[in-house]
């Protein structure tokens, strides 16, 4: 494939066993996904199979197989989160955009998906949109901004 | 670089360490650790920034690591030229030219926001920070430089002592190093407690032409926040341990495997590890000796399990984060077959203070079999959340009253470490903390998250919260683990629903204590912890979800029904607009109807009736 970003990250590494998953995240980090096409010419360089890569990044949570939405909304459910109301707000936020977690909203703006924990359970319950982290989330906060973002 | 030149490099980084105390322009302080940010300290320093142009003064913003105190978070630190440095908590960017304003305009010290000053007693009635309930019975032995010192600036950590630590250790052999960790009594940080030095020994005693060390950075609890705080704080303090576990072992390569989610601590610990590379602590022949070591960061791809040694270790080989079978353990048998050490960054992170002080200086700390400091994650509905650090042996009371200041609502458990861990119940409040009595109550120490719940947590909800975590991060390779926290997971929905029978009770328990004897790894040995405590210290709930069909905590869903209360009601219709489903309807100033068919149990008008609505309150759950 004619990915010149691939190939120049390839040129990073030895090419042993132990660079497959950081190089998924970099070929990751290029599309938003891992392509088909990229995973084959990684697995040509690697020799390791195509089916192999597939069972290394589906089992990690990180990896994703379609293309990404225009922004990540992610609901964190760690402890704290969960019991200061975090799965309300994800079913809010399911509710509000019309996907489950994991999907992409059909105009393409919004993935959707729980985190396990983003660390900052010292102010739950926390929302991440994009990389910006909010704090003290509540019910209603989370329907006031998905409303504001739909206006920007 | 060797040791003259390291010497020479720390009496400079001193120097710039008292001017920075005795600065010539004012300082500002920015706590800015991702719960800092979190809570809007980048808008806050933005509004400083804005606020030093638009009236030109001359002043430099600093960022600072979190000191731990979350709920005051975002705070700002002022210090005005040779005074004391202030701190002052919840400073959202709209009171940023308030309190600037009092310093620059009025040579002011103001009140309000404020926390507390970074010096001894009491100065002019402001209390000295390390003074607040908060953080007076704690001791910073790890967290020493958290959110005091600049964590990309190497120098700040030079001049407070760093690398001294390794550097007296490169004037010994690793046996007398070991001698020194065995005395401190340090257990291993990251949950189970085994002794760091049997660990380290058993290593260095297999022969081998390679070892390696791994810096376990994949905290995967829910709930826990320690290390992710120490490395965004103080990177170099784990870096340095690493250093010394790396020559007692006789490591020449180690690794940090961190979590993916961790972006900040990432970004530090690389900006860490590129600044040790340039004064000759990376590389060949370390400060002149002939000791040689490298770093690599490893970024986890997102699997709990990989927080399990040899789950770690198949990652890093770039496999599947499967757990395989103990022994050979990593000590003998790990990366790439050879022996290798896996070390918390808490663990690692004490050491050199251990290095420093002594052996007999850290064991005074603690208790007979548990010695030392630990770092907990204070959060859930505790008055006051954040990062501690307490010497083991303090009671939960203390910790949950004295330092989190308690609970608004009536107390009703405490959740220790995470997934693996337990619920312990009012009863247990004078335990001690330390690992065996942990353990002996069900529960264990964990990494360090400590979840406050009160009246209003459901403790069967709880326990299929951890539950379904588990069974989803379960990596798939044994039957108990794979199969027997699906259906624990099912049995408590049943119960959460309101259709289970007693015996679904007793079915749950005998399944929890087949996956905890059955499973191959820690996550599945311990999968079922949360389950086995909740059920002996809070039975009485359990039974009431399913003999009564009720939740007494009005909080599982299916038990409960929201009612607008027909006299409180003032038709103000803010209820009526925020329902996503329609089900609440009704013409201004008349009470308004819920329709229990379509109420999905959102809980946005029960919310807005607390905050916004002109009645208030007119809106309840019951059960």
């Amino acid at each position: 494939m004619a990915n010149g970003g691939l190939s120049a990250i390839m040129q990073e590494f030895k090419g042993e066993r132990g660079d497959l998953i950081p190089i998924l995240q970099r070929a990751q980090g290029l599309d938003g996904y891992l392509r088909p096409d990229a995973i084959r010419c990684i697995s040509r360089w690697l020799k390791i199979s195509e089916n192999e890569i597939y069972g290394v990044a589906t089992f990690y949570a990180q990896f994703r197989f379609h293309p990404p939405g225009r922004h990540h909304i992610k609901v964190c459910l760690g402890t704290a989160c969960h019991v200061k109301g975090g799965e309300q707000i994800l079913a809010m936020t399911k509710q509000r955009l019309g996907v489950e977690t994991g999907q992409t909203t059909v105009d393409g703006n919004y993935d959707l998906d729980r985190v396990a924990c983003l660390g900052c359970c010292a102010l739950a319950p926390v929302v991440a949109f994009d990389d910006k982290i909010y704090s003290q989330m509540s019910v209603l906060k989370i329907q006031r901004f998905l409303d504001e973002q739909k206006r920007d | 670089m060797s040791k003259n030149e390291i010497d020479s490099r720390r009496r400079q980084a001193v120097a710039k360490w008292e001017k920075l105390r005795n600065n010539p322009v004012p300082f500002i302080y920015i706590g800015a650790g991702s719960c800092g940010l979190a809570a809007g300290a980048a808008e806050t320093q933005a509004a400083v920034e804005d606020y030093l142009k638009r009236k030109g003064i001359d002043a430099r913003i600093i960022q600072v690591g979190c000191i731990g105190p979350c709920y005051l978070e975002p705070l700002m630190d002022v210090q005005m030229p040779g005074r004391a440095r202030i701190s002052y908590g919840n400073v959202m960017a709209k009171d940023v030219a308030r309190i600037l304003n009092a310093f620059f305009d009025d040579g002011q010290i103001p009140k309000d926001h404020l926390a507390g000053h970074f010096g001894d007693g009491e100065i002019d009635g402001i209390p000295s920070f390390y003074d607040l309930p908060m953080l007076k019975p704690q001791v910073r032995i790890v967290l020493r430089n958290c959110g005091i010192i600049d964590p990309d600036d190497i120098d700040h950590y030079l001049a407070r002592d760093g690398y001294k630590g390794f550097e007296k250790c490169l004037s010994m052999n690793w046996m007398d190093v070991l001698d020194i960790v065995k005395r401190s009594g340090i257990r291993g940080r990251g949950g189970a407690g085994f002794p760091t030095w049997r660990k380290w020994e058993t290593c260095r005693n297999t022969k081998s032409d390679q070892r390696f060390l791994i810096c376990n950075a994949d905290e995967g609890d829910p709930g826990a926040f320690m290390n992710r705080s120490l490395i965004e704080g103080d990177p170099h303090a784990v870096l340095e341990g690493m250093l010394i576990a790396a020559y007692t072992i006789g490591a020449s390569q180690g690794y940090v495997y961190i979590r993916a989610e961790y972006p900040l601590a990432i970004k530090r610990l690389r900006t860490a590890i590129g600044q040790m590379r340039e004064l000759g602590l990376l590389g060949p022949s370390i400060l002149g000796s002939d000791f040689s070591f490298d770093i690599k960061i490893k970024e986890g791809a997102g699997a709990f399990v990989c927080g399990e040694e040899t789950a770690l270790i198949a990652s890093i080989e770039g496999k599947r984060g499967m757990a395989r079978t103990r022994p050979p353990f990593p000590a003998v048998e790990g990366l790439h077959g050879k022996p290798t050490i896996i070390n918390n960054v808490e663990t690692l992170g004490t050491l050199a203070n251990i290095l420093r002080n002594g052996a007999d200086w850290y064991a005074g700390f603690g208790t007979e079999t548990s010695k030392g400091t630990k770092t907990f994650s204070l959060v859930g509905k505790v008055r006051r959340t954040g990062l501690i650090e307490v010497p083991l042996g303090i009671k939960l009371r203390e910790v949950i009253y004295d330092i989190g200041g308690g609970t608004q609502k009536p107390f009703k458990a405490v959740q220790s470490g995470g997934p693996s861990g337990g619920c312990l119940s009012e009863e247990f409040l004078d335990l001690p903390i330390d690992y065996e009595h942990l353990a002996a109550a069900g529960a264990i120490m964990g990494s360090g998250g400590l979840i406050v719940v009160d009246s209003d947590t459901c403790i069967v909800d709880m326990a299929k919260y951890f539950m379904s975590f588990t069974q989803k991060e379960s990596c798939g390779k044994c039957v108990p683990c794979r199969v027997g926290t699906r259906h624990m997971v099912e049995i408590l929905e049943k119960i959460c629903d309101g259709k289970a029978e007693l015996a679904d009770l007793d079915k749950l328990e005998k399944l929890a204590l087949t996956v905890k004897n059955g499973s191959l790894c820690a996550l599945g040995g311990t999968a079922p912890n949360p389950a086995l405590s909740t059920l002996k210290y809070f039975r009485p709930e359990f039974i009431s979800h399913v003999k009564d069909k009720r939740c007494p905590a009005v909080s599982c869903k299916n038990l409960v029904i929201y009612r607008v209360i027909a006299g409180k009601g003032t038709g103000c219709q803010r209820c009526v607009k925020v329902c996503p489903t329609g089900a609440i309807s009704g013409p201004r100033s008349e009470p308004h109807n819920l329709d229990q068919s379509k109420c999905i149990k959102c809980r946005s008008c029960y919310e807005i009736c607390r905050f916004d609505a002109i009645a208030g309150d007119a809106i309840v759950i019951e059960s």
